[in-house]
């Protein structure tokens, strides 16, 4: 078939940012999965308070600090989260690289509170389903805070080498705090979830 | 090398043809060599991986189906025992539905969207090589336990407590599940590639409503696999967590309950179906176009109806729960659910009758598929009308007449579309023409051996006989229906028989079929049989639904790519706006690797809870070498 | 062998196996109303389907003429429109339908009858007369009850979901474990109605029959005395040794043959035994023969039964076949 020539592209730019970016869509994608099992995870989690006559089963109620406790520096994180953000928008290296090692902390920091809050449960794994389900939300919402946290640190070596200033690279930590921003936003329902919906 | 081209890249405006294609082949094409072959990650080639993979396990769960109607076609048979016959409907099931029908719709649309929508490869290539290597891994995984004679024996549903930790013995149950999740893994991540491809790489001009209906339908099922995969997930999940390290999730004695296992299994269940159909209404919709000579008949209907199925598909799970003893007004709204999406279905038959009637038809092999999918996808969508009634299911509700009508629909409305879908895109994808003789043999003995063989279930239904037993007692009226069903199953067999000689033929020694046999309208046939590693010479612009059509003589492309590193369009979602000159991934070994990490952490994983920790680290490592920079010039921006 | 009295329920036997386990051969009051409702959803499909399928044809063979384009695109697009409606018209007829059947099957009055249905792998036992009453009694696999009386079911399950069904007298109901379901019986007419586990249970979900025997008040009546009744006496020498074998061997401890010692619950009560048409779950007629190949090889008529083989002499078999023989 013949061709005819109709469209001249040579000047868009090599990389689009933001909703230009496939990446981008793609961690939308990931994400729209991700909240799609926090939603199930939270609809089983009713499900099992509708059918159980009292709740929490056989157990006191969580303790409330470690959680709150995470809940605070997570939502702390917000505001470098965003600046990190950003600075990766202006390509600014300088910024994002210690934005990036500050995130690597506050992203870290989190798992310490985590570590007692499931001895704040009060029940073990394998007492009732009560137990199987809140370990299994904070599990579920865990791992999700060491994924990113190892993204984070990987991206924070990346931006220290030759690969560094580049606008994919830009476009990766512009994903990866909008990835921590799901993560936060995803930990809310489930800290309402296990803290609060037992002491209604 | 790569500094050089930095500072003069190779446009594609500066070279001839001839010169043009040298260049694309040396940027996009892989190399010849096995480990050059593990990296690829050309939508092509791994399409066609998935596609000859789904249709091996097409022939080993149609085996086993074979051994089934052995076993069945005369009363107390002691062919197979009861553990072998659990085992083998078991394996039918799982591989049909997971290891067949959804990856074969996937690779299709691996293999179509990119080419339908014009782009040079698929989104995240790395991730599409990653996902068919999980498949093959969670298919072997089931196979090789089968011939280790510990495949799973409790249904491809996998009901608890049957599969639960106090009667689902040894590793069954658990290598089940985790098949589940080696499926649900790599479609997930195909579905995520369809939707970005669809969403961002389409060629500048294809708006919405110009995008083919195969594509909206295979955006459509990704956006249900999106939604329903992870339940199934979670489910699987927690099987095994229940079988492992003891959590209660399953167990009524500890405030568990069996019938949430139900719950969350048909939530994906059930939009399962219209994974498997949607891509086939797409099929169906593109063939019927092509041979009736004209434009389809009610795009915009048939776009919504395809939206409407996906999101009535998860208000419908409960229809396969009518007998737990649920509500009765919990039931009534299902049952309402169930009927209405009758409607989209109804709208999507009528216009492809429509398109017939105002169209010529011409009577070629897939339409041949398609006429026979329109008489019996009818009765499978009827019979689906039926169950969808709460004291109509009372009766039939696990019995053959279930089993006669989800096979109308998989095999009357996935599997007959999916065949003409071969026959129609076999010549694109080998270059070669399969026979059209060959093809209306296949097509008469696999519509007749059908339903000789599925109608009669019907009516064994009726008359009293329950589904997944291994055998049933001489006195019962059962007897001669299940002989009568046997034989004509040997002649559905041997309509396959006929399909897969002819594909063989074909591939070996087919007529060259040239870019368009079919005269179609789509951009997959804009380009050569088969296309070059790179898709299209130049990427196409689009300004009609049916553009080989609009314009039949002249193909509008654009200029301006770099043709020294892997280059595609990136455009706007709604106008396909181009936005930029984005780079597509090169072909790296590592996707293969994390697969394989993966897999060793998801197989430990059936022993020990620890192999989730311990195996993660590896996956760590081989997705760190995956996605750091190897400073080619894709890097640049 | 008093043969006379044992042909006209064998007789019943035959034909009640052949054919009544069917929801065409309705002869409860919800398999009539449902069968009703079968046929009629039925028939209207058949009449849709084959109207797609003329459509279809007309479609693909009608003449041609060479200037119908814009016409007809306008014609087809209003009858496609008039079929969606069509559509909508009959699926909302048939919604209708269903729930009026559904209103017509819960409208039955109170239940006159309560028995309790247990399933487990793989038979089923009923429980007449509540748990702890002291005229209660358990029978398996068959199920007597009154002809035109309301029967509740309560079903519960020990171990994995199983399904009661009896497609002749109504549709089918669940059996969970955790969880208690009921289902309503009333059988019309008089007769043998079989039944089996609908639901996949395990290795032998194939081998889970039922019988349901509908039968005259008087009738039922006696059947459910001489059950309350207690356990005949061996009296021949080879029976009374045959019970001496049941109470030495395992067969006590799963067993119950109440007024003697054997009290297991976890296999079917044997009290009445001989008065059943059939043993293990509907899988062999009762005949002395069918008892002795069931107690000396059961894994081999039934493959994974949780009967297990108990080592006996011929004697010691031949004489439990005897006694359970004389277990009317």
């Amino acid at each position: 078939m013949k061709e005819r020539a109709a469209l001249d592209v040579s000047k868009l730019p090599l990389h689009g940012m933001g909703a230009a970016s496939p990446a981008w869509w793609g961690t939308c994608g990931f994400m729209l999965i991700e909240g799609s099992a926090f939603a199930l995870a939270i609809a089983i989690y009713f499900y099992l308070f509708s059918i159980a006559p009292n709740w929490p089963i056989d157990a006191p109620v969580p303790d409330l600090s470690p959680g709150s406790v995470l809940t605070l520096l997570l939502l702390a994180s917000i505001v470098p989260n965003i600046l990190v953000s950003r600075w990766a928008k202006a390509r600014a290296l300088a910024k994002v690289r210690i934005g990036l090692i500050v995130m690597s902390l506050l992203e870290a920091a989190p798992l310490a509170p985590r570590i007692f809050e499931f001895p704040a449960m009060h029940v073990s794994w394998d007492e009732n389903a009560y137990g199987s389900i809140v370990w299994t939300l904070l599990g579920l919402h865990t791992a999700h805070v060491i994924t990113d946290l190892i993204d984070t640190l990987v991206l924070t070596c990346l931006m220290f080498t030759r690969y560094g200033d580049n606008t994919r690279r830009y476009g990766d930590v512009e994903d990866n705090c909008l990835y921590w921003n799901f993560v936060i936003v995803a930990w809310l329902p489930l800290y309402v979830c296990i803290y609060w919906v037992p002491r209604l | 090398m790569t500094e050089d081209r930095k500072q003069s890249p190779l446009m594609d405006d500066r070279l001839d043809d001839a010169e043009l294609e040298r260049h694309l082949l040396q940027s996009w094409q892989t190399p010849g060599g096995i480990w050059k072959a593990l990296a690829t990650v050309d939508h092509k080639t791994i399409a066609r991986r998935y596609i000859v993979t789904a249709f091996v396990f097409l022939i080993l769960g149609g085996l086993l189906a074979v051994a089934m109607r052995i076993q069945l076609a005369q009363p107390e048979a002691r062919i197979l025992d009861p553990d072998r016959y659990n085992q083998i409907f078991t394996m039918h099931g799982s591989t049909m539905m997971f290891l067949f029908a959804v990856p074969v719709m996937e690779a299709m649309a691996i293999y179509l969207v990119p080419l339908m929508v014009g782009t040079r490869n698929i989104a995240f290539p790395r991730l599409n090589a990653f996902s068919y290597w999980i498949i093959l891994a969670g298919g072997l995984l089931l196979w090789i336990s089968f011939a280790l004679d510990a495949a799973p024996d409790v249904g491809w549903f996998a009901y608890v407590p049957l599969s639960g930790p106090e009667y689902g013995s040894g590793k069954r149950a658990d290598i089940w599940a985790q098949m589940i999740t080696f499926t649900e893994l790599s479609a997930l991540a195909v579905a995520v590639e369809i939707v970005v491809t669809v969403f961002k790489q389409r060629a500048p001009g294809m708006s919405l409503d110009r995008i083919p209906l195969l594509v909206w339908s295979m955006l459509v099922m990704a956006f249900i696999v999106i939604m329903a995969m992870p339940a199934i997930m979670f489910a699987s999940s927690t099987l095994i967590l229940d079988r492992l390290v003891e959590t209660q999730f399953y167990n009524p004695a500890a405030g568990g309950d069996a019938l949430l296992w139900q719950h969350v299994f048909w939530f994906f269940g059930h939009p399962e179906v219209y994974i498997i159909f949607l891509p086939a209404a797409g099929m169906v919709s593109t063939i019927v176009a092509t041979f009736s000579r004209r434009a389809i008949f009610g795009y915009l209907p048939l776009v919504m109806a395809f939206i409407a199925t996906g999101i009535l598909a998860f208000g419908l799970w409960v229809h396969h729960m009518f007998v737990v003893g649920l509500p009765r007004l919990g039931e009534s709204f299902f049952t309402a659910s169930s009927m209405a999406i009758a409607v989209p279905a109804g709208i999507q038959v009528f216009c492809w009758l429509a398109t017939l009637w105002l169209g010529r038809p011409v009577f070629a092999t897939p339409l041949l598929f398609v006429i026979g999918f329109i008489v019996t996808f009818v009765i499978g969508g009827l019979t689906g009308v039926m169950v969808a009634s709460v004291p109509f299911d009372t009766q039939v509700h696990d019995t053959y007449f279930v089993v006669a009508h989800f096979h109308y629909v998989l095999v009357g409305g996935a599997v007959f579309p999916l065949l003409g879908a071969i026959y129609y895109w076999f010549p694109k994808m080998t270059g070669r023409m399969m026979s059209e003789r060959l093809g209306r043999w296949a097509f008469g003995l696999i519509f007749l051996g059908f339903n000789l063989t599925f109608f009669p279930m019907h009516i064994l239904g009726l008359l009293g006989m329950p589904r997944r037993v291994y055998t049933y007692q001489p006195d019962l009226p059962w007897g001669g229906l299940n002989l009568f069903i046997s034989l004509s199953a040997l002649l559905l067999v041997s309509g396959f028989l006929v399909f897969f000689i002819d594909v063989l033929r074909a591939w070996r020694s087919g007529l060259p079929a040239g870019p368009n046999p079919w005269k179609a309208a789509t951009l997959e046939w804009a380009t050569s049989s088969p296309p070059p590693a790179y898709n299209f010479r130049r990427i196409p612009v689009v300004d009609a639904c049916d553009p080989l059509w609009m314009h039949p003589e002249e193909l509008a492309v654009t200029a301006g790519l770099r043709v020294d590193r892997r280059e595609l369009i990136v455009s706007s979602v709604v106008e396909a706006l181009p936005e930029a000159r984005e780079s597509s991934p090169r072909d790296s070994i590592w996707p293969f690797w994390a697969a394989i990490a993966t897999s060793i952490m998801l197989i430990g994983s059936i022993f020990t809870p620890w192999a989730v920790v311990w195996g993660a680290i590896p996956v760590a490592v081989t997705l760190i070498g995956w996605f750091w920079p190897k400073g080619t010039a894709e890097d640049a921006s | 062998m008093k043969s006379t009295s044992a042909l006209p329920p064998l007789a019943l036997l035959v034909s009640g196996c052949s054919g009544a386990q069917s929801v065409l051969n309705a002869e409860g009051h919800a398999a009539i109303e449902l069968k009703a409702l079968i046929l009629g959803i039925i028939f209207v499909c058949a009449v849709v389907w084959l109207l797609v399928t003329i459509a279809l044809v007309l479609a693909l063979v009608r003449r041609r003429d060479r200037n119908d384009g814009a016409i007809s695109e306008r014609k087809a697009a209003a009858v496609v429109s008039g079929a969606v409606g069509a559509t909508v018209l009959v699926i909302t007829g048939l919604t209708i339908a269903s729930f009026y059947t559904t209103r017509a099957l819960s409208e039955a009055p109170g239940p006159e009858l309560t028995i309790d249905v247990t399933a487990q792998q793989w038979w089923w036992r009923f429980t007449y007369g509540g748990s702890n009453s002291a005229d209660a009694f358990a029978t398996a696999n068959e199920l007597h009850i009154p002809v035109g009386k309301v029967v509740r079911l309560r079903l519960r399950s020990s171990d994995v979901i199983h399904s009661f069904w009896v497609p002749s007298l109504a549709g089918k109901q669940d059996l969970i474990p955790g969880r208690e379901n009921t289902l309503t019986l009333r059988a019309e007419r008089p007769g043998v109605y079989r039944g089996q586990c609908a639901e996949f249970c395990g290795l032998q979900h194939s081998h889970m029959a039922l019988f349901v025997i509908a039968e005259a008040q008087a009738d039922y009546e006696r059947w459910a005395e001489r059950q309350r009744g207690p356990v005949a006496e061996p009296t021949e020498a080879e029976a009374v040794a045959g019970k001496a074998a049941f109470m030495a061997k395992q067969c006590a401890a799963c067993h119950t043959i109440r007024g003697t010692r054997a009290s297991g619950t976890t296999g079917p009560d044997l009290t009445h035994i001989a008065s059943r048409r059939t043993i293990a779950a509907g899988l062999l007629e009762n005949t002395r023969g069918s008892l002795a190949a069931w107690i000396a090889d059961p894994q081999t008529l039934k493959p994974g039964t949780h009967m297990p083989l108990v080592p006996l002499t011929s004697d010691e078999l031949r004489q439990l076949a005897v006694y359970m023989e004389g277990l009317e």
